[in-house]
């Protein structure tokens, strides 16, 4: 069975520097993959280039068989892949509501998506008690929380979650990363991008360890949190 | 003549066409972050594209007929230069420097300028533009110039139109997600060349039914029109809160108002009688600027950017 994302030697540079530096992993469908590593890795990179926001230098992305790297940033999405961004980028002045029919920008099912309205609802009931509020008002979890149910809305078959715990109250992290495994129960496949190593890689089938731009250590969620050099490097141990 | 109602009015038919005209820039701006320096050029060429069709109607065509045609083809004129503007010399540059798309903006002007003047047949003077019948009509005390109906009625239509369509359509909805966040806007699916393909269009349109009305009102068509009228539209639109809407709208009229007041009432300030008149208009249009600059960077209904973070 071939992966649902494949990512072979990809190269990303801006201008002369090069922030990726040939890169491949896979993420099969119903797993979760999580990317993680210090600041400059190179992980937002990644996830940016996946979604078509930057145009890789080389290399070869194929998503559910199809290749990637030509394609425009507005059209991927419609192919089933959506990116929760760095920093949340909730549409501010809009509100709740607006933000998650945004998501389904492309969806033409009127009555489907103000179920999946209601459904985003149900997975963050504090977002439906505030639908009618400007999303900008909202808390940084709770923002997050829009993020990632705006990005569910394009019902997809990859959702790439980046940095979803940045910023958040260690109450709020573990509702997200809550989130994260029940998103998986029900079948999304979810690669996820993380400075917080111990949470990703605790719910992760696999990970990967990236180092100014190159992976540098791959293995199954449990291994690499096992792994004598990640907790080092990673998880504050010495 | 000097009646305050009379001035009121004045204001208020002159803000409706800066209003109509800052549109663009404001539109432009909340999309792209850039100062279309252009754009008072694409006003002046829907005044000669309107023009254009009225030549070319056959003699004693009924200018009720003609009118209609008239902002058609002055549209269409404005609005495919709007969007060839935008594609073949901004989008070019739109991830460069931003000095680079503003010396552009300001070449591009003086190029739109210097074709007509040197092509337009006749243009290197003003070109008599035609008049609607009838008027003047007096309500009260104020006097009231056909063409000046016009102006008002177009702009209305126009503006509710607009705000209309940004709060109710899809693609209104996909241009306020643009102008907040345009990477994350191209994320939910939204083609945002598309949009700012739109945002220029509409502008231009603008612009082009605002060049009908100035044809009307002031007789006169001229290759350099576009100069002064942008500048104050410019002005009016960063009075009101350069990216918003309802700024472009409140500033054009606000900065209307004050200018023709000013022209009529410094002038009875002890000490002041030199500043009146309409020479000094410009003066105190952009002495207004500084002081609502001063007090509101943001502009009257600006909003901080501070919440883009």
């Amino acid at each position: 069975m071939t992966a649902l994302l494949e990512v072979e030697d990809l190269r990303v540079a801006y201008g002369k520097i090069e922030a990726v530096k040939g890169i491949s992993f896979s993420v099969e469908a119903g797993q979760i993959v999580t990317l993680i590593g210090t600041n400059g890795a190179g992980k937002t990179t990644t996830l940016r280039t996946l979604s078509g926001l930057i145009k890789p230098v080389a290399g070869r992305i194929v998503f559910d068989g199809q290749p990637l790297a030509r394609v425009p940033a507005h059209k991927i999405v419609s192919l089933g892949l959506a990116h929760s961004p760095e920093g949340r980028h909730i549409f501010p002045r809009l509100t709740i509501e607006q933000n998650l029919q945004l998501g389904a920008f492309l969806r033409k099912d009127s009555a489907g998506i103000t179920k999946d309205i209601q459904r985003a609802y149900e997975l963050f009931p504090i977002l439906g008690e505030r639908q009618k509020q400007a999303a900008g008002t909202l808390s940084g979890g709770e923002q997050q929380m829009l993020a990632m149910g705006r990005a569910l809305m394009c019902q997809p078959k990859l959702l790439m979650l980046d940095e979803p715990s940045m910023g958040l109250s260690p109450i709020m992290m573990q509702k997200i990363m809550h989130t994260i495994v029940e998103l998986k129960a029900q079948g999304t496949t979810i690669l996820l991008v993380e400075q917080n190593a111990q949470a990703a890689l605790s719910l992760a089938d696999q990970g990967h360890v990236m180092e100014i731009g190159k992976i540098v250590l791959s293995g199954t969620g449990s291994n690499l949190l096992h792994d004598e050099s990640v907790r080092k490097a990673y998880l504050g141990e010495d | 003549m000097n009646t305050l109602p009379q001035q009121l009015a004045n204001g208020l038919f002159l803000g409706s066409m800066y209003g109509l005209i800052a549109i663009g820039y404001t539109m432009v701006y909340g999309i792209v972050q850039l100062i279309n320096f252009a754009h008072g050029e694409i006003f002046m060429t829907g005044g000669f594209g309107a023009l254009t069709v009225y030549t070319s109607l056959p003699d004693g065509t009924s200018i009720w007929v003609a009118l209609p045609l008239m902002v058609i083809g002055g549209s269409l004129v404005a609005v495919l230069i709007a969007i060839g503007a935008e594609r073949f010399a901004y989008r070019p540059l739109r991830g460069a420097p931003r000095l680079a798309p503003l010396i552009t903006a300001i070449g591009l002007s003086l190029a739109l300028q210097q074709a007509v003047f040197n092509w337009y047949p006749k243009a290197d003077n003003a070109l008599s533009f035609p008049q609607l019948p009838g008027g003047p009509f007096h309500v009260g005390s104020i006097s009231i110039q056909s063409g000046d109906i016009f102006l008002v009625v177009v702009a209305v239509i126009c503006m509710s139109g607009l705000a209309a369509f940004v709060r109710t359509s899809r693609t209104g909805r996909a241009m306020q997600a643009t102008a907040q966040d345009p990477d994350t806007a191209q994320l939910m699916g939204i083609d945002t060349n598309r949009i700012i393909v739109i945002a220029f269009a509409i502008g231009g349109l603008f612009a082009a039914v605002a060049a009908v009305a100035s044809g009307l009102k002031y007789g006169q068509v001229k290759y350099d029109m576009g100069f002064q009228a942008g500048l104050k539209a410019f002005t009016a639109a960063v009075l009101g809160g350069i990216g918003n809407i309802y700024g472009a709208m409140l500033g054009g009229l606000v900065l209307g108002i004050a200018e023709s007041c000013a022209s009529a009432y410094i002038s009875n300030i002890p000490g002041m009688e030199q500043l009146g008149g309409g020479s000094w208009a410009n003066v105190w249009a952009f002495v207004l600027l500084i002081v609502v600059l001063l007090v509101r960077p943001q502009g009257l209904l600006g909003e901080r950017v501070a919440d883009r973070a």
